[in-house]
């Protein structure tokens, strides 16, 4: 299981794992899921592209990525966030179906992409996504403050000369980063499971945000680490262990929330309390 | 004559209206995209389109479960659907951003599923082909003999949201009102989110997933710039998505003989891109119109009040109506 082709799929994975757990406790946090789960999606139809007109689908996946972040940015800015994200994630997947509909051998192709290989891992593709990926999370340590700021309470944060459009468009930006990074291995679904699943339980265990940021990357390497066991060991796609084990322990963290909750008997007060936890971090901050 | 006739000829290639399946596709699409275009006036209002298009998407799961278990797939899109609304529902009732986590939870375990059953169906069919039509659809492939069931389901989606409307528009305006009038507002929710994933299956397995969100938002979304008023922004949002749809089925069925390959382009790409061109353009006009109504009003500031306001466009009406 160590060995061999299978020493680069665990090491690149545990880059994405790192990655997903920190761009996704921003994106859960911003409630953003969507725009995730759209631009990936959109650096798929870039792949599809690039490989029909023989450029390296990296190249594609990443325009498009980046392209589909800033229309999002700017189409959505006025009216409906959600509508224009939701327009824009069909208009790419029909570009792509367009694309796969002149090449020639596209089912393969397009199972590759959206399910992602990370058991055929060159060593070159490990360096690329490891540069890439510290691209994102030095960018977002650069952003946390004013990021985090302007997530949780836009008016402070305005009222602190942070603009949420920048921010808005600088998170786009990272995630793209994020997702040309992360799709060629792991593949357009995965990683929106990924992102979203892992931030998603660390959130019903703690208000504060740090700490809420390190458990989202713990629970993402775990997921990982033990999606890619199970799926050496039985076979079937890794996707499917990411996508059930990150439901698995948001479940968990809930039903831990809930247990605590009842616990400590303060009722739909402790409800309340995640939120102003997260204030009072981050006023301090500010 | 002869020049109209000539004109008629390239428009519509010969045997467009003689061509079976072509007239299967304009009825089902048709159908298909009136009642999701009814019903997504709603989902765009509620702020549900992530909702939406997931829903979609977790169809697929249970269309490769039931390509797995050679059940007929219309009934796995609808119990994955189902599921899946019962669970998003479950899971994000308090804020929006806990209802956008709590649907990309589902959604990814969802597609998990959905991988799993589809890797075991390759291995099993020996062929990922299947695997590629249930995620993209073809309107070219419906079956005659499944054209009652779909209007049935169709009609009974309309019916919901027929019967919902007024609790639904105010509940959806304001939770607050909707409840003191005695509205029972989860409830309205949820029956809602039944009939998004019953619409929300229908067009799935017959035109694919890209296309269903794309005419489940885009006629809504476009309606919703023209008007502000709820019952016209359904009229429109049905009369643009039916044309769209069969301005695509023409154009797709025309494109066989375009370059580069010869054998036609798919019916999603021109959906898609007609969708999104019918709305830019609607948010053009709206977006003019709300600067001549700031000019007149002496003040750009009206003319912001105007466009924001159009976030919330059924709100000014509820609200004068009663």
């Amino acid at each position: 299981m160590f060995s061999g082709f299978m020493v680069n799929a665990w090491v690149v994975a545990t880059i994405v794992a790192v990655v997903a757990g920190v761009v996704g406790f921003f994106t859960v946090l911003r409630g953003s899921a969507f725009v995730a789960h759209a631009i990936p999606q959109a650096g798929f139809a870039g792949a599809a592209g690039a490989s029909l007109i023989g450029v390296s689908t990296f190249a594609g996946l990443g325009a498009f990525a980046l392209v589909s972040a800033v229309a999002i940015g700017l189409l959505g800015k006025r009216g409906r966030h959600d509508a224009m994200t939701a327009l824009w994630l069909v208009f790419m997947l029909g570009l792509g179906a367009l694309f796969l509909s002149w090449s020639q051998e596209y089912a393969a192709a397009v199972f590759a992409l959206l399910f992602g290989e990370v058991l055929g891992v060159s060593t070159n593709q490990v360096l690329v996504t490891a540069a890439l990926g510290a691209v994102c999370i030095a960018a977002l340590v650069v952003l946390y403050r004013p990021l985090l700021l302007s997530s949780v309470v836009p008016t402070v944060a305005e009222a602190h000369g942070i603009r949420s459009q920048q921010m808005e468009m600088c998170f786009l930006v990272v995630v793209a980063v994020a997702t040309t990074m992360s799709v060629p291995v792991v593949g357009a679904l995965l990683m929106f499971s990924l992102m979203i699943g892992a931030p998603g339980a660390a959130r019903s265990f703690t208000a504060k945000p740090l700490v809420a940021l390190g458990l989202s990357v713990a629970i993402s390497l775990l997921i990982v680490w033990i999606s890619i066991a199970a799926s050496y060991l039985t076979d079937w796609p890794v996707g499917f262990f990411v996508g059930v084990l990150g439901a698995v322990f948001f479940i968990g963290g809930r039903a831990w929330a809930t247990w605590r909750r009842s616990d400590v008997g303060r009722g739909d007060e402790a409800d309340s309390r995640g939120g102003a936890g997260q204030l009072e971090e981050v006023g301090q901050l500010a | 004559m002869t020049g109209m006739a000539a004109i008629l000829g390239g428009i519509f290639e010969a045997g467009f209206f003689t061509s079976g399946p072509v007239r299967v596709a304009l009825l089902v699409g048709g159908v298909v995209s009136l009642v999701s275009a009814v019903v997504g006036v709603f989902t765009v209002i509620r702020g549900q389109s992530f909702a939406g298009h997931s829903l979609g998407d977790l169809g697929t799961t249970g269309g490769s479960a039931a390509y797995l278990l050679g059940v007929n797939p219309l009934w796995g899109f609808i119990t994955s659907a189902v599921i899946g609304a019962l669970a998003i529902e479950t899971f994000g009732n308090r804020r929006p951003r806990e209802r956008d986590m709590a649907t990309g939870i589902v959604l990814g375990a969802g597609l998990g599923l959905a991988a799993l059953f589809l890797y075991l169906g390759t291995v099993q069919h020996n062929t990922s082909g299947a695997a590629v039509s249930i995620l993209f659809g073809s309107m070219f492939v419906i079956s005659s003999s499944m054209i009652p069931v779909f209007v049935a389901l169709s009609l009974a989606a309309l019916a919901v949201v027929a019967l919902l409307y007024r609790p639904l528009l105010l509940s959806t305006v304001s939770q607050e009102i909707a409840f003191a009038r005695g509205v029972p507002v989860r409830a309205v929710g949820m029956v809602y989110l039944l009939a998004l994933a019953i619409a929300v299956s229908l067009s799935c397995v017959t035109i694919g997933a890209i296309l269903s969100t794309a005419v489940l938002i885009g006629p809504a979304a476009a309606a919703l710039r023209l008007t502000k008023r709820p019952g016209l922004a359904i009229a429109w949002a049905a009369v643009i998505g039916v044309t769209v749809t069969w301005v695509s089925t023409l154009l797709a069925y025309d494109s066989y003989y375009w370059p580069p390959a010869g054998r036609g382009w798919p019916v999603s790409f021109f959906v898609v891109t007609l969708v999104l061109i019918v709305y830019l353009l609607a948010d053009l006009g709206s977006r003019q119109a709300s600067r001549r109504a700031g000019a007149r009003a002496m003040g750009g500031n009206d003319g912001r009040a105007g466009a924001d306001g159009s976030t919330q466009p059924a709100e000014s009406w509820v609200l004068g109506a009663e």
